[in-house]
């Protein structure tokens, strides 16, 4: 009575992404979450679907990623936006590196164009004086991820998907045993994020904290998702503590402020010192920013493999065990494409892309 | 003894007001309504120390100022309902 074709634990975007594909695909699943749909990092996340240049594995699941949201931009809950991503080279430095960036997106078929100084302001006439130019990327667009992580549920719910709401205690040798004292027997796919040593202690996690701050409603200020080239530095330097000009265009007119990257902290706490320097950043791109009203600042912890990418597919030395997990700031981005990586894995099928550079036996053997 | 007078404009409105005051006295001086929201339901002050955030006007161009927390000055230009 209690066995399913797949029990999947966690209930963010990419445990969700997980559960609408599957049960898409004729399984009966399970899937297990405590607390809210989408309440973890998922909710904490800005919603950029964007891709990252930087390593190869990476573009290529953005980039199936991005394709397979195409699927959603109708669906009003979503508030899908394609605003585009602009990215801001503060120097000549910084814009002489375009074109190897605009390279490599197109070689993963991510159209990208240069943009020169008088149009970045043409585009853009509240950013900075002094500026060099920009690179857009005219078919990104942001999404309202909580809801994507519900519409997802409520789509794999309507096909026969059960919904467990407990905390998954152990996996056994036959399935899954919860903290309400019912196993559950079948394939179990571990999606926790930040939790995933719980169940899997064999896969490191890190949790990177990140604030972001959110002001009340200023329409047409900024038009596209704004960020500074040097973004990837932070994104993927290894500093203990990193920040990034990262602006969002909400559909409702309010402007979404980040980023800042943090380990070591545990705490959800907001930092002030971590939002002056984040919000001192964003000023020098954006002086028009000093003058609004921020109504929120929150926190949320972005979950990192070892290597930086995901963990998706099987579990080494444990047949009926599967993981997607570790998806640090592009979970929301990627959310799609991973699960169709390891569903398609689970079910015995060529993925549509090489699922190698993401095989958990890379970090657990 | 009277307070010096200084002139703003609101909605279009050119309004005489004694310096000091907040544009939120102001408004009301004038008897606008304050603002809609984003449902279309009429907002008007609440609390007058900057805490409800319900008298939110654009005030030389910039969105979302608490009225009831800014000060009159000459020439200011109010628009309350955008």
């Amino acid at each position: 009575m209690n066995s399913y074709d797949l029990i999947i634990v966690g209930a963010g975007i990419v445990g969700t992404a997980c559960a609408d594909y599957a049960s898409e695909q004729g399984l009966r699943v399970a899937i297990v979450e405590p607390g809210t749909i989408g309440g973890g990092a998922t909710a904490a996340a800005m919603g950029h679907l964007v891709a990252m240049d930087d390593d190869p594995a990476e573009l290529a699941l953005a980039h199936y990623s991005l394709q397979l949201w195409e699927a959603f931009t109708g669906v009003p809950q979503l508030e899908y936006s394609r605003c585009g991503t602009l990215w801001v080279a503060a120097n000549e430095r910084e814009y002489a590196l375009i074109p190897t960036k605009i390279a490599r997106l197109a070689a993963a078929s991510i159209k990208a164009e240069l943009i020169e100084r008088e149009r970045l302001y043409q585009l853009e006439p509240a950013l900075a004086a002094g500026l060099a130019g920009g690179m857009l990327v005219a078919r990104e667009a942001v999404i309202y991820p909580p809801a994507a992580a519900r519409h997802f549920l409520d789509r794999a719910l309507a096909r026969g998907t059960v919904l467990h709401r407990s905390h998954a205690t152990a996996i056994n040798h036959t399935g899954l045993q919860l903290a309400d004292h019912s196993l559950l027997s079948g394939p179990v796919l571990v999606a926790t994020g930040c939790a995933l040593p719980q169940l899997l202690p064999q896969l490191p996690m890190r949790a990177r904290k990140g604030h972001l701050v959110i002001t009340d409603r200023y329409p047409n200020l900024v038009h596209h998702q704004l960020l500074e080239l040097g973004y990837a530095d932070s994104a993927h330097g290894d500093a203990d503590s990193s920040v990034a000009f990262n602006i969002q265009p909400r559909p409702t007119g309010q402007i979404l402020i980040g980023s800042s990257r943090e380990y070591g902290s545990t705490a959800a706490d907001v930092s002030m010192a971590t939002v002056t320097r984040m919000l001192q950043r964003c000023f020098r791109y954006l002086p028009a920013l000093r003058q609004l009203q921020a109504v929120r600042i929150w926190t949320g912890f972005r979950p990192v493999s070892a290597d930086g990418l995901p963990y998706l597919g099987r579990v080494p030395g444990q047949a009926e065990v599967w993981v997607a997990a570790g998806h640090e700031g592009l979970g929301v981005s990627t959310s799609l494409g991973s699960a169709r990586l390891v569903i398609d894995q689970l079910l015995g099928r060529a993925t549509a892309i090489d699922a190698r550079p993401y095989d958990p036996a890379r970090i657990a053997a | 003894m009277s307070a010096a007078r200084l002139t703003i404009d609101i909605n279009g409105h050119a309004l005489e007001v004694a310096e000091g005051i907040s544009v939120a006295a102001a408004i009301a001086i004038l008897g606008l309504p304050f603002r809609r929201s984003v449902g279309g339901q009429w907002r008007a002050p609440l609390c007058g120390m900057g805490v409800c955030f319900e008298c939110r006007v654009r005030i030389d161009g910039l969105a979302q100022q608490r009225a009831c927390m800014t000060i009159v000055r000459a020439g200011m230009q109010v628009c309350t309902d955008d």
